[in-house]
Parts: C-alpha cells; structure tokens; sequence
C-alpha cells in the first residue's frame, strides 16, 4: 500500500487522521493546524488584551503541559503581548503531585516561564493526604476539587494576574456535558460549556482548547516530545467522571464529531426565565464567591477542623451546626481580587 | 507462521501495566495472517501485568488508547487488521489519566 499523502499540502506522508475532520495530515501540517485552531479559538473569543497577565494552569500532565508550549508559541508568533505565568496547586498528595510537580519545575525551565506553586498545606493547613487519613476516601474528590478551585484563585491574586487559562479540552467540556446532564445541574450546565468565565469578584478564566480534541493533544505533545506526567492520582481509582468518561470513549469509537456534538448540545441548552437560580454571594469568613453564607471550602475547613466532616458535605447545614465556631480553628485568609495595576510582589520560585 | 522482531512502547501512564516498563523487545511467532489484532491478544496474555480492563474491552483494544504503527497513526493503517512487519514499531498511549 503506497504511503498516504498529507490532504493539506499533497507532499508529504500523512500522520495522523483528525477526529474532529477525518482528514489524514502530515505532521508539519497537525501541528500548524492545531495551534491555528487554538489561535483562532482565542481570536474568536476575544479572550486576551494586549499586556495581559495570563497564569497557566499547570499540573503536569498532557493537557497543561501542552497548554504552556502552545500558549507561549501563540504569544511568540502573534505577538499577544501576554505575560505567562505557570501556576500550580500542590494538593499534597505524596507518590502523585509531588511527582507531576517535578514535571512542572521542568517546564518551568523548557518554556522558560516564572512558575508559582501554593499548596494545600500552606493555604488551609490541610494535605490531601491528611484529609484522606481523616475522612477516607469517600468524598475526598470533593474537597480536592472545592479547594483546587479556590486556591487557583488565591494563587493567581498573589501573582496579580487576572486571568487564569486552564487546559480543559473537549472531551472534558462533553464529559461535564454529561455528567451535569446525569446530575440535573441546571447552573452549572449553564457554566460548564463558557469559553470563559467571570463573575464580579472571581478571576477570569478560559479554556484556549475548549475545541481541542483530546486524541490531537496526546498525538501533538507525542510529536512533539513534550515533557509531561501521566499517572492516575492514587486517592480516585473510580469516580463518577470516570463513568462519563468511558462512555465518551465509546461514542468517540462510534463517531469521531459526537464530542463536539455534545458539547453544542450543552450549549443550546436554554433555561426558562421563571426557574429559580441560586444567587452568588461572598464569603463571610473569607471574602471568596459562596451560595451560602460560607463558601465550600470554608464549610469543608470547618468540618475537619471540627472533626465532623459531614458539616460541609451536606448541602444544607442543620441548625445544632451553628454553634459558634471554637477558637482556634484554622480558617482561610481573606480574599482579595488582585490590583493588576500593582506589580506584584510574591516570591516566585526561582529553581 | 511468521517470527517477528518488534518494539513495543507503553506511555501515557499506560507502562503502569507493564511492570512500569515503557519499552518491549519481543520477538514473536504468530500464525498468518500476523495482525494487530493478534498482537493485542499476544501482550494481553504474554505482557500485560495487571488490570486486564484497562487494557481490554472484551477481546479489543480499549478506547482512549492511541496507537501509532512505526509513527503513524494507527487509523491510517488498517487499525487492527494491519499486517505486522518484521522490524516494526508499535506505541499505546493511554489518553484515560489525568491532564
């Protein structure tokens, strides 16, 4: 069988087969056509201003780690006049990000980006791991996730950056699809398909690879040789999103465009005007975005730091909860939105 | 029958099944004709340490695992009815873990 040719340049051998197209491409062209895409994607949302300072989200693993690489050639070829920033969350859990924390350090050093990291530990006083030894398994996702959320905020403010781009590709986008269709999310299917999001007292947030496949991240930072970590976290053997993830895999099996497929169909999604939407709110306790009168992560603080960690897994707490709070509990600092016109002063680690 | 010398290479967190080695030397006897197909069964049997279903659904290939014959992706070649050569160069990444 004669080699294929490239479909877009008709000289050279093609590589890959795209989901998204089924055109068979060579691997000069796949890589020019995935950072267009992002490009565009970027163009299209309008989602930087020149000067901008921009955190990465980086954790190590393939999506992130191929987020900086094409994040910094866009910001090169384009000239978006972008400060980059890499930004990650050490969650604490030993054997798993210290390791992809180790990949990030390298990162740091191919991209040649100032990289910040803030852990668990320092931020709440809590490990993942110590939770883990405190509460088991069961829900340990959710503090990861409510914690995650909120110190990527924190860390961001800290480096006075006002944006924060993460690497969500399109499965993940199709997977939340789902996973809040499956749940009856209304607010967060609403949320979860947005390029970008921002609330009055949140940072802004994007996803350049909203449309990126998955499949054309691992072949391009394949191709590419990027260095990146790939292990399952050792707390989360089968959570929810694993379900919803295998069943993506399988449809993508069927029919390549069923990820973008799902993802439009999150997005037609209207809701009818007389349908109660749970408000925004702050903080009382520490200033960042809650439903209630405190945020997750301060319910979730409350309940280790009281030894009853149902208290903020709950959704409504129950009136014997609110007895008031010991002294002497850990609790987060306050809140505040980054002043992007000021430097910033926090020490970036320099190794 | 057909003896073939191939290199195997496990990455995207999928050495993890195979004794967290990441490349194979294997040298192999199959029976005509010498498919991918046969070849996943070979590793599944032969190689594959651990957790069979991260690997397998039923006698194929999971999904979420990428595949590049001699650095091409295996969707151009046939997938699993590729005629395996002498010499070549087979890589599974496993798109399922964390980014």
């Amino acid at each position: 069988m004669p080699p294929k040719l490239c479909a877009l340049c008709d000289t050279s051998r093609a590589i890959i087969k795209r989901p998204k197209t089924g055109q068979q491409i060579c691997k000069e062209c796949f890589f020019w056509v995935f950072e267009t895409e992002v490009h565009n994607t970027i163009i299209g949302a309008k989602l930087f201003k020149h000067g901008d300072k921009v955190a990465i989200g980086a954790s190590g693993g393939k999506d992130s780690t191929v987020l900086a690489y094409v994040m910094k050639t866009l910001n090169e070829r384009y000239d978006y006049g972008l400060d980059l920033y890499l930004l990650s969350i050490d969650e604490g859990i030993t054997g798993y990000r210290d390791d992809s924390l180790e990949t990030v350090k390298r990162n740091q050093q191919q991209y040649n980006l100032p990289l910040k990291i803030l852990g668990y530990e320092e931020l709440y006083g809590w490990t993942m791991d110590k939770v883990v030894a405190k509460i088991g398994k069961k829900n340990n996702c959710t503090y990861c996730g409510v914690f995650r959320r909120q110190a990527l905020d924190r860390g961001a403010a800290s480096l006075g950056v006002d944006h924060i781009v993460t690497g969500h590709n399109a499965d993940d986008i199709a997977e939340t699809v789902l996973m809040n269709i499956m749940r009856g999310d209304i607010a967060r299917l609403g949320r979860c398909t947005l390029i970008c999001t921002q609330g009055e007292d949140t940072i802004r947030r994007s996803k350049p690879f909203k449309y990126a496949y998955e499949k054309e991240i691992v072949m391009y930072a394949y191709f590419k040789k990027l260095d990146y970590f790939s292990t399952e976290c050792i707390y989360s053997p089968d959570a929810y999103r694993g379900h919803a993830r295998v069943f993506l895999k399988d449809l993508e099996a069927a029919r390549p465009s069923a990820i973008i497929d799902i993802i439009h169909s999150g997005e037609a999604f209207e809701v009818n005007e007389d349908v109660k939407m749970k408000t925004q709110q702050t903080c009382t306790r520490c200033g960042y975005i809650a439903s209630n009168d405190l945020c997750k992560a301060c319910a979730l603080l409350e309940g280790l730091e009281r030894g009853m960690p149902s208290l903020g897994i709950r959704e409504r707490r129950k009136k014997e909860d609110d007895t008031p709070m010991p002294e002497n509990l850990r609790t987060i600092p306050m809140f505040q939105m980054p002043d992007v016109n000021k430097a910033a002063t926090v020490e970036l680690s320099s190794s | 029958m057909a003896t073939l010398a191939l290199s195997l290479h496990f990455g995207g967190g999928m050495e993890l099944l195979f004794d967290n080695r990441r490349d194979h030397e294997i040298t192999i006897t199959l029976p005509a004709p010498a498919d991918v197909r046969l070849l996943i069964d070979w590793i599944a049997t032969n190689l594959l340490q651990e957790r069979k279903e991260l690997f397998l659904e039923g006698p194929s290939l999971r999904p979420g695992i990428l595949v590049l014959i001699n650095d091409t992706d295996w969707e151009l070649e046939g997938e699993e009815d590729y005629q395996l050569k002498d010499g070549d160069d087979i890589v599974f990444i496993s798109t399922l873990h964390g980014g």
